[in-house]
């Protein structure tokens, strides 16, 4: 069998998958909401050098640079931002994050 | 084909300005001593308004710079100036509160700019790439912002809130554009939309691709269904913030939306105008009953701002030059409306606390009947009742989907805008007719003071002289239809 343009769309689309329900689905850590969002952001970098390879355009590619980037910058802020949290709460279980409710 | 080619730099030179000025803010803001707040924060509105004046003084320059990922219009230069004034303001307004709260942080002036830096590019994105790049130029710093108060359990958590769901929705948003890019070969707003241009079968992976960016942009805007975050972060994030959140972002949301769905996919209006007309009903009617139930101001303002989002829209589903001239003057009117309404939630302390609950106003009228006038003034605006500015807001909007044939969409609208009169009026209701426990502390703010008494002059007496912005958002509209 060839592995063609399709397989690996396909393995991004599980990806992508994988990472919108690892944010919903989640009832335990944050944490593992950080690494959903970044198996999102990774799937599709997958998708942009694919379709990159596959219409012979370099500007995909350049995409998924960028976003490699911003994903770094974001990572960070998240981290800093959930430190800060667990300072204050001493806990970082998704079910803890409840003081606002309305 | 040519590999370089030198940009046209004065086409993007309020960003440029902008930019070099942020980063001599973060200089100073940095190697100062940390009770620099009022001189970094002076800073940051003389940085915000010499942008502004740079924007005034190329003024509907139009053109298209760095390889055709910027794009300057009438569009953008309104936009951008409403975007400005708006930093300018939720700066102004914030000293006094982050000087009481012990947050009066020099980067928060810092941060405040580097995000109004992404919002005017985001209003003048012209690629892909560099819509991405805006937006996340314009979001990290506001995921900051609302966590700025490291030691409150509250804000802390509503910056986690937010960065996770903005988070996901720049997956969404990337996704989108990853299959567009994939679908079309090209990540420019013109060859994306010229790639498009007389289809007559459009193919699944374009529209999977449209709607997920739709998707993306939704929660940035905090359209329904991808709303959630909205009300947390908004009673989260300490008061300065949470003003700043509904006055610029959304109007830089609301014009990244427009362009999007005007420039690249214009052809395609057919597809995606009943997933507007969706989210749009969606919106204005979760904005109207949800936020009935509401006793904190805040999240109160957060619903409304959402049915406001929703008001928007149906300019967006009309899809023509009435459409957009609508959503310009109903977001020009949204943000005087909102920066006046926040005016007043940050004078609002009993014995030097901060206060935020609906009931606090009771008996406002007797000990403060000016500030309980303005109040009124604002809900009833917001409410839509004429002749006040808000009215005018809705009529533009609802006039431009009556003639696109929408009619189920407008009198949804006016339907939902009579169940969101109940919860502005039963503000006004508990100011004038129900007596005070405690009573709030006079304002003593002269700053907030005088953005109060601006805000509620432009919105009494837009009704006298409307045409300078009727003309200024009907050539931003019209510098968008192709």
């Amino acid at each position: 069998m060839e592995i063609g343009m399709n397989h690996f769309l396909v393995v991004s689309a599980i990806l992508f998958t994988l990472g919108v329900f690892g944010i919903f689905l989640n009832r335990r850590n944050v944490i593992v909401i950080l690494m959903s969002i970044e198996l999102m952001l990774l799937s599709v970098q997958i998708n942009m050098v694919t379709f990159s390879t596959y219409l012979q355009d370099l500007t995909g590619q350049a995409f998924a640079m960028f976003i490699l980037t911003v994903a770094a910058a974001e990572a960070a802020i998240g981290l800093a931002i959930l430190v800060a949290f667990f300072r204050n709460k001493g806990s970082i279980a998704v079910e803890d994050i409840s003081s606002l409710k309305g | 084909m040519i590999l370089f080619e030198a940009p046209n730099l004065i086409l993007a030179l309020p960003e440029l300005v902008l930019a070099v000025l942020a980063m001599l803010l973060l200089l100073l803001s940095v190697a100062g001593k940390a009770e620099n707040y009022r001189l970094i924060a002076k800073m940051g509105v003389f940085a915000l308004m010499t942008a502004a004046a740079v924007t005034f003084n190329f003024y509907g320059q139009a053109g298209t710079t760095f390889g055709g990922m910027f794009v300057a219009d009438n569009f953008s230069s309104y936009m951008k100036l409403l975007v400005l004034a708006g930093s300018a303001v939720s700066l102004l307004m914030a000293t006094k509160y982050l000087e009481r709260e012990k947050t009066n942080r020099t980067e928060y002036p810092v941060l405040i700019v580097f995000s109004t830096l992404g919002m005017m590019l985001m209003i003048s994105a012209n690629n892909l790439i560099s819509l991405y790049m805006a937006l996340e130029l314009q979001s990290l710093p506001l995921y900051v912002l609302a966590a700025i108060q490291r030691d409150s359990v509250r804000s802390t958590e509503a910056g986690l809130k937010y960065f996770v769901l903005g988070a996901l929705s720049s997956g969404l948003l990337l996704y989108g554009s990853s299959l567009i890019y994939g679908f079309t070969g090209a990540t420019g707003f013109e060859q994306i939309a010229s790639a498009l241009q007389g289809q007559t079968a459009v193919s699944l992976g374009v529209v999977t691709g449209m709607v997920m960016i739709l998707a993306g942009l939704a929660f940035k805007i905090s359209a329904v269904p991808f709303h959630m975050w909205a009300p947390d972060v908004y009673e989260g994030a300490p008061t300065p913030v949470t003003a700043f959140f509904a006055i610029a972002p959304k109007v830089a949301a609301i014009a990244l939306i427009t362009r999007v769905f005007m420039g690249p996919f214009g052809d395609m209006a057919e597809q995606w105008r009943q997933v507007i007309v969706a989210l749009s009903i969606a919106s204005m009617a979760l904005g109207a009953v949800a936020a009935v139930t509401q006793t904190n101001i805040k999240r109160l303002l957060a619903y409304s701002s959402i049915g406001h989002m929703g008001y928007a829209l149906i300019g967006l589903a009309a899809a023509d030059k009435a459409g957009i001239q609508g959503i310009v003057i109903y977001i020009t009117i949204y943000m005087v409306m909102s920066i006046g309404a926040f005016c007043i939630v940050l004078m609002m302390k009993q014995k030097d606390k901060m206060v935020e609950n609906i009931s606090d106003l009771s008996g406002l009228a007797k000990q403060q009947p000016l500030l309980a006038l303005a109040m009124s003034v604002m809900m009833f605006s917001m409410a839509g009742i004429p002749p006040l500015a808000g009215f005018f807001g809705k009529l533009f909007i609802f006039q431009s989907a009556i003639n696109a044939g929408l009619y189920t969409l407008a009198v949804i609208g006016v339907l939902t805008s009579v169940v969101a009169a109940y919860y502005y009026i039963r503000i006004i209701k508990v100011m004038y007719f129900e007596n005070a426990e405690e009573e709030l502390d006079k304002a003593a703010d002269t700053g907030l003071n005088l953005i109060l008494t601006a805000a509620s002059l432009a919105v009494v007496f837009f009704i006298l002289l409307p045409s300078p912005l009727l003309a200024s958002a009907g050539a931003a509209a019209q510098s968008l239809i192709k």
